[in-house]
């Protein structure tokens, strides 16, 4: 079976961009990806990294201050 | 700059490609470096826009409305004075304080024009002209206790003079990346504080951001709700290069050459006669530049010569502040300015100097 994802959702490119650089600075391996078409999307970049992450993900955003729209599993 | 060009190219933000991630990554690393350069509380709160005059123009226009009391200076640059007057048609009061003949702002001055119900005080942070400094932190103050808000017009200084949004108390602060910070032109900002709320501004120009593309209304969130249209990313990109450069040299560093610069083409020409000087005595109270006068004399045939026959490239005229010439006494002849950067010699002061005393005293 492959890996579940989840991409974390954003407002603007900027926060998007900053979540990213957050998220690897704490050595989690996310990548910055086009929106999937099924999540509504509020900026065309999403934050794609693997769901067992999704707890460390949702911290360090949550810690460094980045404004997003949610974790979703993909 | 080259390595955009040549490595990214892609729109910062309107997709999620590569080269569009490159990009947006190249704007965002701007705004990180803009921030922590200018004290800036978040680096969501650097709105970027194509000059100082457009950041200008956002912060007035997006605050004032008819009814509503504005409070200047004497010796803004016309990117300040022009959208004010417009506004004042549209029905906004505009206050004037008087600055004295060098161009220097009394506090005091300021205070008895900022009035209990103004709504924003809006200062150059130094004279374009002489390149006078003005109290920006009694001005700060001065704001603060009226409930208005203060707007610095950082043009002339930042990159030459510390800037700390948090700590001087600036509400907004615009300011332009083609002259001390190093960038290219084309590149400029607005930074908002933390005492202004993300919707404070009526945005200038609206448009397409790359987020919550699904609605045809304007995006509430900073920094796209004022950042409407494709950015120049190479741009800034530059002017993030810019800036670590002068991070490198360091701002102290960066003043003490331009201050002394200054001071030597000052001193020289004092010993010509008929030359006049403007601006302050003291060089703490000044930035680098000198702006002279020689009475009689058809200052743009002196800049024409001075540019031909010497090599010496001056900019003459009122420089866009007919306010602070008439302030000066000056208006509408104007003056000679002269300005050492960061790669001026002090050859070519000596050289200005003897080039400026032959053709007085022909
Ligand atoms: C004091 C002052 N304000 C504003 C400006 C306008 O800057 P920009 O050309 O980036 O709009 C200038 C530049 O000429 C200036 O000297």
């Amino acid at each position: 079976m492959s890996e579940a994802y989840g991409v974390v959702l954003f407002f603007t490119t900027s926060s998007a961009i900053r979540g990213e650089k957050v998220a690897k600075r704490q050595g989690l391996r996310v990548k910055l990806i086009p929106t999937p078409r099924q999540l509504s999307s509020d900026c065309g970049m999403a934050l794609r990294f693997a769901w067992r992450d999704a707890d460390d993900v949702r911290r360090c955003l949550e810690e460094a201050g980045v404004e997003n729209d949610g974790l979703h599993r993909i | 700059m080259a390595t955009y060009l040549e490595r990214f190219g892609g729109n910062p933000g309107r997709s999620g490609h590569r080269l569009s991630v490159a990009a947006g990554r190249a704007v965002y690393e701007a705004r990180e470096t803009v921030a922590e350069f200018f004290g800036a509380p978040d680096p969501l709160r650097v709105i970027f826009t194509p000059n100082a005059t457009y950041a200008i123009n956002l912060a007035l226009r997006g605050l004032l409305g008819p009814g509503d009391r504005v409070v200047t200076s004497s010796v803004e640059h016309n990117s300040v004075m022009r959208p004010l007057r417009a506004l004042e048609k549209e029905g906004v009061d505009v206050v004037v304080a008087r600055c004295d003949a060098a161009a220097a702002l009394d506090p005091a001055e300021l205070a008895r024009a900022v009035t209990p119900g103004t709504k924003l005080v809006v200062l150059t942070h130094a004279s374009n002209v002489t390149g006078t400094i003005l109290p920006v932190a009694e001005a700060a103050e001065i704001a603060r206790r009226a409930g208005a808000l203060f707007l610095l017009d950082a043009a002339q200084t930042a990159g030459y003079l510390p800037i700390d949004v948090a700590r001087m108390g600036i509400d907004l602060l615009a300011f332009t990346g083609h002259k001390a910070l190093q960038g290219p032109s084309g590149t400029g900002g607005l930074i908002l504080g933390q005492e202004v709320e993300a919707e404070a501004l009526r945005p200038l120009c609206h448009g397409g951001t790359g987020s919550a593309s699904e609605s045809e209304e304007q995006p509430a969130v900073l920094p796209d709700k004022y950042e409407a249209g494709t950015l120049n990313a190479v741009g800034l990109a530059g002017l993030r290069a810019g800036i670590e450069h002068l991070t490198t040299v360091g701002l102290e560093a960066v003043r003490g050459r331009e201050e002394a610069l200054a001071e030597a083409l000052r001193e020289g020409l004092a010993d010509v006669a008929d030359v006049a000087l403007y601006g302050p005595a003291e060089a703490a109270r000044r930035t680098p530049v000198v702006s002279i006068g020689l009475p009689g004399r058809r200052l743009a045939d002196v800049a024409l010569r001075l540019d031909e026959e010497y090599g010496v490239l001056a900019r003459v005229g009122l420089q866009c502040a007919p306010a602070c010439h008439r302030t000066l006494g000056t208006f509408p002849e104007g003056t000679i300015r002269l300005s050492p950067g960061l790669n001026t010699t002090r050859e070519e002061i000596d050289h200005t100097v003897a080039a400026i005393r032959e053709i007085a005293s022909a």
